[in-house]
């Protein structure tokens, strides 16, 4: 059996594996550190910088952290929960979020951060900047209108034989994420499900798909991100 | 004491904001009571006659009218509240910012499908009278002082009743998870 160990997140007591990745011992602790660019069992990025906690006093990433035993975590405190708002009102402004039309609308996480955050209006000015689609392969495209630069796809879609479908483009503000158009030629409907489903915005969508899901049963219709996590009573 | 008053106007807007004001069922009986509407397409009103309260904008900003509205609501107005997506971040109609103000005429007026081949003049209207085209679309709260938020397309019913009745009544405005959407 693997060793336990003891550390706190609010005061909370709570348990997880040596070694244990610190997102997802919250969330098996019924904590939710909120983020946008985690994917359990892949290698983590911290690049979206909204699961910042106080770890002994100093922001860090939750999802680039292991855990030790004895640390003390603050989540759900006012100036954690203010930065991450603000970089969620950075990512509105400095994309074209128009989540009126866009097909991931109800079901996209950003949005869904954006309600629970009780975001009615980004304190920022809104940048409108140009940003390409890219519709050439045949079950997929991608609108960068709406990415926010997580890279949860290039980390984790590749190939039967470990090739990445997609690659970041560029460096700093034109950085931007491309397809490899002949893999993405091979894509099957399940890939391109499981490639829209990665995406936690509407930038990576399956083509003739539209909008699925009815208003009222879409994901985050009715309760917010995270609800679930919290809902799980641990003792 | 005389009711608080209540003028509300469409920007670049559709009036679905203006519709789901008036989806509050047989709360509209209610809001009568309440509030007396000066300027707004609702009654009528072309112009201000007095002082108002509480003014509600639908739509932003896309054009020289929109702007010339907009400030007179706030020099009419103690209260400005930008409801729907259109009026807080340009919303639809924005989606033309990204693309150069000559080639959205282009379209519009000679080579879209339903005037290509009808306008062999290839005239842009360019009377006086009409208002001037903006470069992009901008949100209300980018021209002037903004007080309020309601987001949505369109903000629901119940978030528009809501925030009435707290700016009526001062009580603490509800915000329920199921009544703060984008879309």
């Amino acid at each position: 059996m693997s060793e336990k160990i003891k550390f706190t997140i609010d005061g909370k007591e709570c348990f997880a594996e040596k070694g244990a990745n610190l997102i997802e011992a919250a969330k098996e602790n019924g904590v939710y550190i909120p983020t946008l660019c985690h994917l359990e069992g892949v290698k983590p990025a911290g690049s979206c910088r909204i699961c910042n906690v106080k770890i002994n006093g100093r922001p860090m990433t939750a999802c680039t952290t292991t855990l030790i035993e004895g640390m003390n975590i603050e989540n759900n405190v006012e100036d954690i929960q203010e930065l991450r708002k603000i970089i969620i009102e950075t990512l509105f402004v400095s994309g074209n979020h128009y989540c009126p039309a866009c097909e991931k609308s109800g079901n996209c996480e950003l949005q869904a951060l954006g309600y629970r955050f009780k975001m009615l209006v980004p304190r920022f000015p809104f940048e409108f900047e140009e940003k390409e689609v890219d519709a050439e392969a045949p079950k997929i495209y991608i609108d960068r209108n709406r990415c926010i630069l997580c890279k949860r796809c290039v980390r984790s879609l590749k190939t039967e034989d470990g090739k990445s479908i997609f690659a970041v483009q560029g460096r700093g503000y034109k950085a931007m994420i491309n397809i490899d158009h002949e893999l993405a030629m091979n894509m099957t409907d399940e890939e391109a499900t499981h490639a829209m489903d990665t995406c936690p915005v509407g930038s990576i969508l399956k083509k003739e798909r539209g909008y699925y899901d009815p208003i009222g049963s879409r994901k985050y219709d009715k309760k917010p991100i995270g609800s679930e996590i919290e809902q799980i009573v641990t003792n | 004491m005389s009711k608080p008053i209540v003028a509300t106007t469409s920007l670049a807007g559709c009036f679905g904001c203006h519709m789901s004001l008036l989806d509050i069922d047989e709360r509209i009986l209610d809001l009568i009571d309440l509030v007396d509407f000066n300027k707004s397409p609702i009654d009528d009103i072309k112009e201000f006659t007095q002082m108002c309260d509480i003014g509600i904008i639908e739509g932003g900003c896309c054009n020289s009218e929109n702007i010339h509205v907009l400030k007179d609501f706030r020099k009419n107005c103690k209260i400005l509240v930008s409801t729907g997506e259109c009026a807080i971040m340009g919303g639809l109609p924005a989606m033309r910012n990204n693309i150069p103000i000559k080639e959205c005429l282009e379209e519009a007026y000679l080579d879209g499908p339903s005037t290509k081949g009808h306008n062999p003049e290839g005239i842009l209207p360019n009377d006086e009278e009409l208002p001037i085209i903006l470069d992009k679309v901008y949100p209300c709260h980018e021209i002037v002082k903004i007080d309020y938020y309601l987001p949505g397309c369109p903000p629901r019913a119940d978030l528009i009743w809501n925030a009435l009745v707290a700016l009526v009544t001062g009580d603490e405005m509800k915000l329920p998870y199921e009544v703060i959407k984008f879309d």
